[in-house]
């Protein structure tokens, strides 16, 4: 099975061990992964300030890049939402429908599409989850508190296959860490105030590491992480599925 | 700054009293968790909700004709004001023709964001505020912080020492039994010395012309009840279709607000008393033309319950006020800027678009995905802040452009590593004030690709 892998543009720069450990997992469990040498943004940061007709040329852009691919996945619920989502402002051509169809978020895709069962990883720590809101309310990846449905959640079903790792229970499941974009900018001081709250609650479970299905709220908690110089580590989930180790 | 973000960050530098509202709304979204989740049935309860209302906006026209009728049919008297000037004259009028000096309100977010109080004061009407919330902010001079819980911003202790100053309790006292009997006394004066009462609506029914109204003070009550003359004041869109329809809203209304089954009194209003007069003055005010724009139309699906508030991150930070409307929160950001684009243009993006207020939205308005609309307009009638529009013209330039975007993250990256600390953390970096900005590799994903996976 061919994969058209889509690393996000701060993952590209900032965080590449979260793209190497998406593509050495994709390439464990057998797929064949292709990353495009031109791939670059999905647009969103653009057209969450406003901007989405500015915005219109990296769709069309993203969607020349993985046209030709079945399967396009990113360690990303945020960036998965966005093409399904919005990409609906550009005209709907073949190409157009078929990426939007076929884009995923590598837990939906493991889960979905491999169906895996098990898998081969060990992280011998203390683990918060944190839900990053894309994926968990745009894509469903879980069931939100809010909703009154049966409580499933992608992310912890995948935890759950790795060895020796203990996942805690937080106080509020899914409250929002304050990332949000240019939210982060724009209304600095809720967003850190946010992050910093976020932090306390995984703090009071006294985890080793705060995880989630998205780095860009990670790059948030581990900016503040850092500064209040805290013990706690960030890391994708993709990382700690990938990780083999003790 | 945009003031959105000015008002929440003098609000937030009381850290302290931050905490303290913060737990204050969660308490209340938990409670609401706990009814909802007793209920199996929750989510089509909330679908058969949105579809009535949903079949409300597609022929209000018709129902808001069959409700007049019907109400006229009964000896309610109807009037219409297609904005809040006339909807205040209205009431005035039907004042000034009883020689009525004194009345009392019970809670209506309509006659808030008419500003009736102010009008009525000036033409020198003595207007007395019944619900205990409403009561508070008015002797406090104060606007409502919230729409069900409108101190919820104040402590006991600033309620008991403004109950201090207004109407002689104890100094010092902070007990909420004692500062509330102490309203109720005072209360109780003022229902007796009334000659009209104001209530707002919940729900007006166009099968029988009827209004309800939902309370748990019983304060709407006992005004209609002790008043000769009575006025409900409603807005376009609170009509729902038959009485059989109610129930619906009952269960959602209650449960999704406080936690509770139901409000502890549901009043149904249909004829005047003997003797006396009933009047309802139904309202557009702008609802009109926010029918009119399809991607926020469904937002007049809204039964003021105001659970997009205890769930919404930034308004548990920011507090209600931080939002300058009478309608705060998730729901007055997407309410707003429909009134005034340019004014309210920081509103939509006073969120992260996590989506908690339209998965509690008793009635399924699409709150986050209109604020995400609301952006679009924002920027593409020109009011996004200097600069914001043009910096987004150019990264999206630059991401359709690998070979260049490549090389400014090289750059970029290299630069990160090699200048001074004190120069990177400079007052021009808003992330870098609170936040360390991530390490900069010295390769990025793509570079090791290059390297590792197309040798």
């Amino acid at each position: 099975m061919t994969v058209g892998l889509f690393i996000p543009c701060y993952i590209d720069q900032f965080y590449p061990q979260v793209g190497i450990a998406s593509l050495e997992l994709l390439e464990k469990l057998g797929c064949e992964v292709v990353v495009p040498a031109g791939q670059t943004c999905c647009g969103q940061p653009m057209a969450n300030t406003g901007c989405e007709q500015d915005a219109r040329k990296n769709y069309t852009y993203f969607v020349e890049q993985y046209k030709d691919f079945d399967h396009i996945v990113m360690p990303s619920g945020s960036c998965t939402y966005h093409v399904r989502k919005h990409y609906d402002i550009i005209e709907q051509n073949e190409d157009v429908r078929r990426v939007r169809q076929n884009t995923y978020d590598i837990s939906e895709f493991l889960l979905d599409v491999l169906k895996i069962k098990s898998l081969d990883s060990q992280f011998p720590h203390t683990v918060g989850l944190h839900q990053s809101c894309h994926g968990l309310r745009g894509l469903r990846l879980g069931t939100g508190t809010e909703r009154v449905l049966p409580q499933e959640s992608k992310l912890k079903q995948l935890l759950g296959m790795v060895k020796d790792l203990q996942l805690v229970a937080l106080e509020r499941a899914d409250e929002c860490c304050g990332f949000g974009g240019t939210f982060a900018i724009n209304e600095p001081d809720i967003s850190v105030r946010m992050g910093l709250d976020r932090i306390a609650e995984h703090e009071a479970q006294k985890v080793e590491v705060i995880t989630a299905g998205d780095m860009s709220c990670l790059m948030h908690l581990e900016g503040l992480l850092k500064r209040q110089k805290k013990p706690i580590v960030v890391k994708h989930l993709v990382e700690i599925l990938n990780h083999t180790e003790p | 700054m945009n003031q959105h973000a000015q008002k929440a960050a003098a609000f937030i530098r009381n850290a302290e009293r931050t905490r303290w509202h913060d737990d204050a709304l969660w308490m209340v979204r938990s409670k609401r968790d706990t009814a909802t989740h007793d209920i199996p049935e929750w989510e089509q309860l909330r679908e058969l909700g949105s579809l009535v209302k949903n079949n409300v906006l597609s022929k209000l026209d018709e129902y808001l004709d069959e409700f007049e009728a019907n109400a006229q049919k009964n000896g309610v008297q109807v009037h219409w004001a297609a904005d809040a000037e006339e909807h205040n004259r209205i009431v005035h009028d039907i004042l000034a023709k009883k020689k009525i000096a004194r009345i009392v309100k019970s809670k209506s977010m309509l006659t808030e964001e008419c500003h009736l109080n102010e009008y009525l004061i000036e033409k020198g009407i003595e207007v007395i505020d019944t619900d205990l919330g409403e009561r508070i902010i008015q002797l406090k001079e104060e606007a409502p912080s919230h729409i069900v819980m409108p101190a919820i911003h104040l402590k006991k202790e600033e309620i008991g020492a403004l109950f201090h100053e207004k109407l002689h309790t104890e100094k010092g006292a902070s007990d909420p039994q004692y500062l509330t009997e102490s309203a109720r006394q005072h209360l109780r004066e003022k229902f007796l010395q009334a000659q009209a009462a104001v209530t707002g609506v919940n729900f007006g029914i166009a099968e029988t012309g009827g209004v309800v109204v939902c309370t748990n003070e019983g304060n709407a009550d006992m005004g209609v009840h002790l008043s000769p003359v009575q006025i409900h004041c409603m807005g376009i869109e609170k009509i729902i279709p038959k009485a059989e329809h109610l129930g619906i809203f009952t269960r959602l209304l209650g449960r999704s607000a406080t936690g509770q089954p139901i409000t502890i009194y549901t009043s149904h209003h249909h004829r005047p008393k003997p003797g006396g007069e009933m009047h309802i003055v139904i309202v557009d005010n702008g609802r009109t033309d926010q029918l009119g724009r399809k991607d926020f139309r469904n937002s007049l699906k809204c039964i003021r319950c105001g659970a997009c508030m205890n769930t919404c991150p930034i308004y548990r930070r920011s507090g209600g006020h931080s939002y300058g409307y009478t309608v705060p929160g998730p729901i007055g950001s997407i309410l707003t800027p429909g009134k005034d684009l340019k004014k309210y243009s920081d509103l939509p993006f006073a969120s992260t678009l996590c989506g908690s207020c339209s998965d509690v939205c008793p009635v399924k308005i699409d709150i986050h995905a209109q604020l995400y609309k609301w952006r679009q307009v924002i920027a593409e009638e020109g009011h996004l802040p200097a600069g914001k529009k043009k910096s987004m013209q150019m990264t999206s330039w630059l991401f359709a452009r690998p070979k260049l975007y490549r090389m400014a993250g090289k750059w970029g990256r290299r630069m990160l590593r090699l200048l001074p600390k004190g120069l990177i953390y400079n007052r021009f970096n808003t992330w870098g004030r609170d936040r360390d900005l991530p390490e900069a590799p010295k390769e990025s994903f793509q570079e090791w690709y290059q390297k590792n996976r197309r040798s």
